[in-house]
């Protein structure tokens, strides 16, 4: 079962050649067993998985689940809420936090007959790249443990890589989506912002924040979307899609394709081992009907990252203000006022990388500093916006790394976290312009780890994106992590 | 005060009569036990986001129309950043870069006959909780009831100079408002809540002082004191060479003076930024035109209306639409009787000296215009006489009685029959020879004696005027 995709497990459920109880246990015997090398999930509760699966498997005979999905395990990374079971945002300050609701995405999740298997570990609050801040201890990446998976949805990339679930959501306000997926060699798909309800997504970044999907493929990752995303009144920020027809997927869809490939991606940061993937998956576009070219996003390569890390902290600062032991979540064990609540709460429940980015986010919107850095840093926003606009007037999709190289090692990133932060140079352009794009596995490093390319596409045309990914997809099949055959 | 004149700028705090909180579907009404107006959003949870509530809006535009405000038709939500407990996300969203009105006026009388009081801006926000400190140290407790009430601050220019501009303005304020049907304005309950900049600059010059905000301000006469207060403080300060403080104050009503509460070098970097969970707020043609065509008649049409159509006195006319409620109770009436005057006194008279008794405020009337109007036609048809009509519109005040039903019930109308009059007027005559020996000696007070009795002998349902008449010709 942990070779097969989310729909191959939907099918054999209505063709009844397993049951939705059998598939979950199968799963569940999984990370049981499995779970203890990577560190993938921080909750997992068995009876609460089988009681659910049950009751799908019910409807599932009533026929009131018909759809493709219905019966299928899934993932959820622990930022996103689902009732009853504990939400941590792998912080300290809610790990006993159980909300009393569900996400809307896990509801529409769960309206599709999927069973949530458990909540999956990532970098705190999803900030970071390579879920080492989770106060749960760091995932270690299925392809080499003694890598990272990625950040921030690690967990659900390297659940999805490992086999222990078929399918996981993510959250994606930088990349955490997509280059978790490259760094574990699956599929990783950060819609256009706006089209998944960030109700009951924690925010990170709210102009940024998006929920997505970590797939073994295209077709699976598109499903899943298909199932969340709708207009939501609870989000102010939703939009409703644009899509009339999403399925099939085309097999033809990169066939008389403009594709770009902005040259500063392919420079700097990226190594040459990346450089050479984006070339030679650029070939295979080309061979199935694609025209490629060069184009330049100079405003993007020099002004993304800063830009998105001032608007990030800035937004981040505020959204987690409300944090505080007051209300629910950890609180320190004695104080004499409520100042001293709030210092001790937020000094020991907090973990380093998000006090950074609290403290960061706090000084770049106050008095003196505003005008300098977080206005400066939305113009900037604008003009990379403008700067995509202008692209997809003559190009259908823009191609590049998801990454700059494959995983890096365990211990090496945190250290050193302006560094880290220039990692993800091809990933945040894509929330600060909302584009959808996806990652998809691009052969080994000489290492022997995933590396990961990116397609992007205009807001809202993710029937283009997706036909591409999956044209691509059937030429270059989804990679095989050697821990499922050893296992 | 001869040298210094005062300059008062107002912001004014209103709650908005909404049925759900600004941002989530949680129930506005007052009391209730705590936290049961509560839900994610408005606790602030984690995953929970604000949706902007439309009729908050539109209250909001109606007040900024009402107000010769000019209408944001982009405006934006911003994020005002504090600590604190009555705050579930340690943020406040309001409106500071866009507010939804700019640059308006309202009217006052003042000393020197009408004036125009400058309203910089209306910005829409939301409300915080109340915290709840217990006595000897036993901590403190939230109450998130009030979290997430719809807000209007409305900021005047320094426009005022004195305690009674001040009141005048803040009445016009509030009548409108409360035209409106966009809140109930309790400065008492802190459904309105004033907060005065004061300074004061030597008399003539153009430019301003140093100014101080003062807070805690629950009545007019707390304002006014404070004002007066204030000045006087400031006064001191200045003449005796000395600096006002940039400083922001809390009134002590008890105490009668005020405390700083925090100076300006104190003031807090509130971090604003516009708020990312919600989009712009477009207010188009068609709506903004669709809120002003729902704007009722406000108080200043209604009296100029008045004076040409009911030609009532100006004291009438201000008492008769000093609420919405009481003049639309008017009109109602007016329009099924045809009296004006009758109307307005039965219900500056009787209703308002019955509604004081009772212990009532501003609140409505409860009974129907159409039993008062019933009432009026009564007695200009002389049914009853004024003394019974009286005890029957007590009946309709507390009971909404139909007064003819009342009437006809209770026996109370009034005698008409000629005959039936004219032998109890006899009969009252043979029953008192000596009042009649008086009267037709000369003695002209026993006259007066004759009539009492036979009112009372008609136990006061008889028309005074026909008893004379019928005393007079039996006595001839």
């Amino acid at each position: 079962m942990r070779e097969r995709t989310a729909r191959e497990i939907g099918r054999g459920i209505r063709e009844k050649r397993w049951s939705a109880p059998e598939a979950a246990e199968e799963f569940l015997r999984e990370i049981a067993g499995r779970d203890s090398q990577y560190g993938c999930f921080i909750t997992v509760d068995p009876e609460l998985v089988l009681s659910q699966a049950a009751a799908v498997q019910r409807k599932i005979e009533k026929g009131e689940y018909t759809g493709p999905l219905a019966g299928v395990p899934i993932a959820v990374k622990d930022n996103i809420c689902a009732d009853g079971l504990r939400t941590t945002c792998a912080s300290r300050m809610l790990q006993d936090f159980v909300p009393p609701y569900d996400a809307e995405a896990v509801k529409r999740m769960k309206e599709a007959g999927m069973v949530v298997l458990g909540k999956t570990n990532l970098d705190e609050f999803a900030m970071g790249s390579t879920t080492e801040t989770s106060a749960f201890g760091s995932t270690k990446n299925p392809w080499n443990p003694e890598h990272v998976p990625g950040g921030s949805s690690g967990g659900s990339a390297a659940a999805v890589a490992a086999g222990l679930v078929p399918a996981a959501l993510g959250s994606d306000t930088g990349g955490s989506v997509r280059q978790p997926a490259a760094f574990c060699g699956v599929t990783g798909l950060k819609p256009t912002y706006g089209t998944v309800s960030r109700y009951g997504l924690v925010a990170y970044a709210s102009s940024l924040d998006v929920i997505g999907v970590i797939g073994r493929d295209i077709w699976d990752c598109a499903l899943i979307w298909d199932a969340m995303a709708a207009l939501d009144r609870k989000d102010s920020t939703s939009l409703t899609r644009s899509d009339k027809q999403m399925f099939p997927l085309s097999d033809q869809g990169l066939a008389g394709k403009k594709i770009g490939i902005p040259k500063e991606w392919l420079e700097g940061e990226a190594d040459h081992e990346m450089a050479a993937a984006v070339e030679s998956a650029a070939g295979i576009m080309e061979k199935l009907g694609a025209k490629i070219q060069e184009i330049r996003l100079p405003l993007t390569a020099k002004y993304a990252v800063p830009a998105y890390y001032l608007i990030a902290c800035a937004e981040a600062s505020s959204n987690l203000a409300r944090f505080d032991g007051v209300k629910y979540g950890y609180r320190t064990g004695e104080y004499q006022d409520f100042h001293e609540l709030y210092r001790k709460t937020r000094s020991e429940g907090f973990g380093s990388e998000a006090k950074r980015r609290m403290l960061l986010g706090a000084f770049v919107l106050s008095a003196g500093h505003y005008e300098d850095y977080y206005r400066k840093a939305c113009e900037a926003r604008k003009r990379i916006r403008g700067e995509f606009a202008g692209v997809f007037q003559d190009f259908d999709l823009i191609l590049g790394p998801a990454a700059p190289s494959g995983a890096p090692r365990l211990g090496e990133s945190l250290g050193r976290p302006l560094q880290m932060y220039r990692r993800d140079i091809h990933t945040v352009a894509a929330n600060l312009a909302g584009l959808p794009a996806v990652s998809l596995p691009a052969g080994l490093a000489q290492n022997g780890l995933p590396l990961g390319i990116q397609l992007m596409a205009a807001p809202l045309a993710e029937k283009t994106l997706f036909d591409a990914a999956a044209s691509y997809q059937k030429e270059v099949p989804a990679l095989v992590c050697p821990c499922r055959k050893e296992a | 005060m001869g040298e210094y004149e005062t300059v008062i700028g107002l912001e004014v705090h209103v709650e908005l009569a909404t049925k759900s909180k600004i941002f989530c579907g949680c129930s506005t009404a007052f009391g209730g036990e705590p936290n049961t107006h509560v839900c994610p959003v408005c606790l602030g949870m984690p995953g929970a986001l604000p949706v902007l509530n439309q009729k908050a809006v539109e209250y909001a535009v109606a007040v900024g129309l009402s107000a010769h405000c000019e209408i944001t038709r982009v405006s934006y939500f911003d994020r005002k950043n504090y600590f604190y407990p009555d705050n579930p996300q340690n943020y406040q969203i309001s409106q500071l870069y866009y507010p939804i009105c700019r640059n308006g006026y309202l009217e006052i009388e003042g000393e020197d006959g009408t004036k125009k009081i400058g309203i910089h801006e209306i910005h829409l926000e939301e409300d915080a909780g109340k915290l709840i400190h217990e006595e000897n140290g036993g901590g403190s407790r939230i109450d998130y009831n009030r979290s997430g009430v719809p807000l209007i601050e409305i900021v005047s220019e320094p426009d005022l100079a004195s305690a009674g501009e001040v009141i005048a303005y803040l009445e016009q304020l509030r009548v409108t408002i409360q035209y409106l049907g966009a809140s109930d304005c309790k400065l008492q309950e802190g459904s309105m809540r004033a907060d005065v900049n004061l300074s004061l600059r030597k008399a003539g010059e153009a430019g301003l002082g140093v100014r101080t905000e003062m807070k805690n301000l629950s009545s007019f006469r707390a304002i006014a004191q404070a004002i007066a207060h204030e000045a006087k403080r400031q006064e001191e300060i200045l003449s005796g060479g000395g600096r006002v403080v940039q400083e922001t104050r809390r009134w002590d009503e008890n105490e009668g003076c005020s405390y700083s509460m925090r100076s300006k070098e104190d003031a807090k970097d509130y971090r604003y930024f516009p708020e990312p969970d919600l989009p712009p707020l477009v207010v188009s043609d068609e709506w903004m035109e669709e809120i002003r065509g729902r704007i009722p008649e406000l108080r200043e049409e209604k009296k100029a209306r008045y004076r040409i159509e009911y030609g009532l006195s100006e004291y009438d006319i201000g008492i008769l639409t000093e609420s919405r409620q009481m003049a639309e109770f008017f009109e109602d009436t007016v329009s099924l009787c045809r009296r004006p005057k009758e109307t307005a006194n039965w219900l500056i008279g009787e209703a308002m000296r019955l509604r004081k008794e009772s212990g009532g405020g501003n609140g409505y009337f409860s009974f129907s215009p159409k039993h008062l109007a019933g009432l009026i036609r009564m007695v200009e048809a002389g049914e009853v006489n004024r003394t019974t009509a009286k005890v029957v519109f007590e009946q309709i005040f507390r009971q909404d009685v139909d007064p003819e039903v009342y009437v006809k019930e209770h026996g109370l109308g009034m005698t008409g029959d000629a005959e039936e009059l004219r032998e109890a007027v006899r009969q009252v005559l043979e029953q008192n020879p000596q009042p009649v020996a008086d009267y037709k000696g000369g003695k002209e007070k026993a006259f007066g004696f004759l009539v009492g009795q036979s009112m009372k002998a008609t136990k006061g349902k008889a028309d005074p005027g026909k008893i004379r008449e019928l005393l007079k010709d039996l006595l001839s």
